[in-house]
């Protein structure tokens, strides 16, 4: 495959469900060998576009193109370039590890030698060989969303779609997981991932699409994305004595400051420049308030995502763990 | 014959996490005693098994075919199981003729229970077996189709098995399983002639006991337009409901 060609393309791709616009004109590339991440609140259109991606929906307008070919009319024809791992785990629950695993294989037209040497090795690779004979109804979360994920590579696949991989999995088996994927990708595996977890992208991926409401509202570097502010200055206050709201005040007396209360005991300050921060302990303290550390904090994927798309991530982690599918 | 790879999969799945389960089997066995019992428990007088034959033959199949069929691929299409063979790089024509094999085999296998308990009781010489055989195998196909087409129509299991008695009740008294479609009111027999079932009954009355009313020819040919017909809108549903 030729490296100048991107491995997926999209130009003016819309859907609508009726009168709603699900997604709205997106245009991006996804580079071989790159992990490209998906980022978005519930509802933003991520899931749609990864449908419309893999042949499970189609595109209202729009085209899309898998190294160089538009494919948009007849997905099906690039089927087997792609691995697809959907954000629930959906394998079936009344076969086995290895046998939910031969039969994913056999879908890719493997021949029996070929799908049971592949599997085994993939239970292997992924920690499940001693439980590879035990049902898939039976298997924990964690081991559900590993197994889901060899499923999807089985057929060594050139292209990854992952949907919300680690979400809602113990942090022991999101950290595996990252680590799988670092690994495949390490082996030339191009990755396509949706997420909302911030971090995770930030550990991940190459390349960022933020997708609000069906827009596209940016994608570029990692690096790129951080640079825009990496000019503030930040630093966290962690203080005792009780939650005050003193936002008003702060302002008031430090007109250069930004203002946030991150929880009750944490506050967060944003200055265009460096600040002596003498004169705002002292403030804290005269309303009752104690600062027991005072940490300078680097500008991360998360303060971009937050200032571009002005959404607040705890929300929306707390709506994805409610429990709601991706849009 | 990559493709192939993938239909035997699905249907050998399909056998082992269906079909052949233990409910499923007994199921095939208890229905048509049941139905059989029925008759004579109903009856002042002798019941003649080879004339209910053919009605519960067909109704074996319809019932356990629809059924099964409409219940599993809605299953699947619920727990999302079921868009894993539609990312499979392989046509849905095959997919869908694979995942309508086993209930196919399902329904064949239940049609001749009820022939094997008769064997005991009755003689069964001078059954046309040539015809017989096909009628079963497109009785199969066509309410397995059936099936599809409800399966289709619908997002819950529980709404599967409702629809599926929509279709499936009307036909057993429509269809002239167990009296003549010549005996109904005359307002309700063109209905009859617009169902699968009919025309498949008429086959195995035919080869069974020598009382068809229709040719054979047209018969098969009735039961092969509908399987086509089933399976095309089937398809087109899917295309358009599933691949939204």
């Amino acid at each position: 495959m030729n490296d100048n060609v991107p491995a997926i393309e999209v130009h003016g791709l819309t859907k609508r469900f009726g009168d709603i616009l699900a997604v709205d004109v997106v245009d991006y590339d996804v580079r071989p060998g790159e992990v490209f991440g998906f980022l978005g609140p519930n509802g933003a259109g991520k899931t749609t576009t990864i449908n419309m991606l893999t042949g499970l929906a189609r595109a209202t307008s729009g085209t899309i193109c898998f190294f160089g070919h538009d494919v948009t009319r007849n997905v099906k024809s690039v089927q087997h370039l792609m691995g697809v791992v959907p954000d629930e785990s959906n394998l079936y629950p009344e076969l086995d590890g290895f046998e939910n695993l031969c039969f994913c294989a056999s879908l890719y037209g493997m021949g029996r030698r070929e799908r049971d040497t592949r599997a085994r090795e993939l239970l292997e690779q992924f920690g499940l060989a001693e439980v590879g004979r035990r049902k898939f109804s039976a298997y924990s979360r964690g081991m559900k969303r590993k197994l889901t994920i060899a499923a999807g590579i089985i057929h060594r696949p050139p292209i990854l779609f992952l949907d919300e991989p680690t979400t809602g999995i113990d942090v022991a088996s999101a950290r595996q997981i990252r680590q799988l994927l670092a690994a495949l990708n390490k082996a030339g595996t191009t990755i396509f991932i949706t997420t909302h977890y911030i971090e995770e992208a930030e550990r991940l991926c190459n390349r960022v699409a933020f997708i609000v409401d069906g827009r596209l509202v940016r994608v570029d570097t990692l690096a790129n994305l951080v640079r825009d502010v990496q000019d503030q200055h930040m630093v966290q206050f962690t203080l005792s004595g009780g939650a005050v709201d003193l936002s008003g005040p702060l302002h008031e007396a430090f007109a250069e400051g930004q203002f946030e209360s991150v929880s009750d005991c944490v506050l967060r300050m944003r200055t265009a420049r460096s600040l002596h921060l003498a004169p705002l302990i002292r403030f804290l303290e005269e309303h009752g308030v104690g600062v027991t550390e005072a940490r300078v904090i680097r500008p991360s994927l998360e303060d971009v995502f937050v200032e571009i798309t002005g959404i607040e991530l705890e929300r929306m982690k707390k709506e994805k763990e409610k429990g709601g599918r991706g849009s | 014959m990559k493709a192939w790879i993938a239909f035997w999969s699905i249907l050998r799945k399909d056998m082992r996490a269906y079909y052949l389960k233990p409910p499923n089997i007994s199921w095939g066995l208890i229905f048509p005693l049941a139905w059989t019992l029925m008759f004579f428990i109903k009856s002042d007088s002798a019941v003649d098994v080879r004339s209910l034959l053919p009605g519960v033959m067909a109704l074996s199949i319809l019932f356990g075919t629809t059924s099964m069929l409409a219940v599993t691929v809605t299953f699947e299409k619920k727990g999302r199981s079921f868009e894993r063979l539609l990312l499979a790089p392989i046509p849905l024509e095959l997919l869908m003729l694979a995942k309508t094999s086993g209930a196919v085999l399902f329904g064949v296998a239940n049609a001749f229970v009820p022939v094997v308990m008769a064997a005991f009781v009755v003689d069964l010489g001078g059954v046309v077996w040539w015809q017989v055989f096909p009628a079963v195998v497109l009785i199969a196909v066509s309410s397995t189709f059936l099936g599809l087409f409800i399966a289709v129509s619908v997002s819950e299991v529980f709404e599967a098995q409702t629809f599926s008695n929509f279709f499936r009740f009307p036909m057993v008294f429509l269809c002239g399983l167990f009296f003549p479609v010549a005996n109904l009111p005359v307002l309700l027999q063109p209905l009859s002639y617009v169902l699968p079932l009919t025309y498949g009954a008429d086959l195995l009355h035919g080869g069974v006991n020598g009382a068809a009313r229709m040719p054979v020819i047209l018969s098969f040919a009735a039961l092969a337009g509908f399987c086509a017909v089933l399976f095309l809108v089937s398809l087109r549903n899917i295309r358009k409901r599933w691949i939204y």
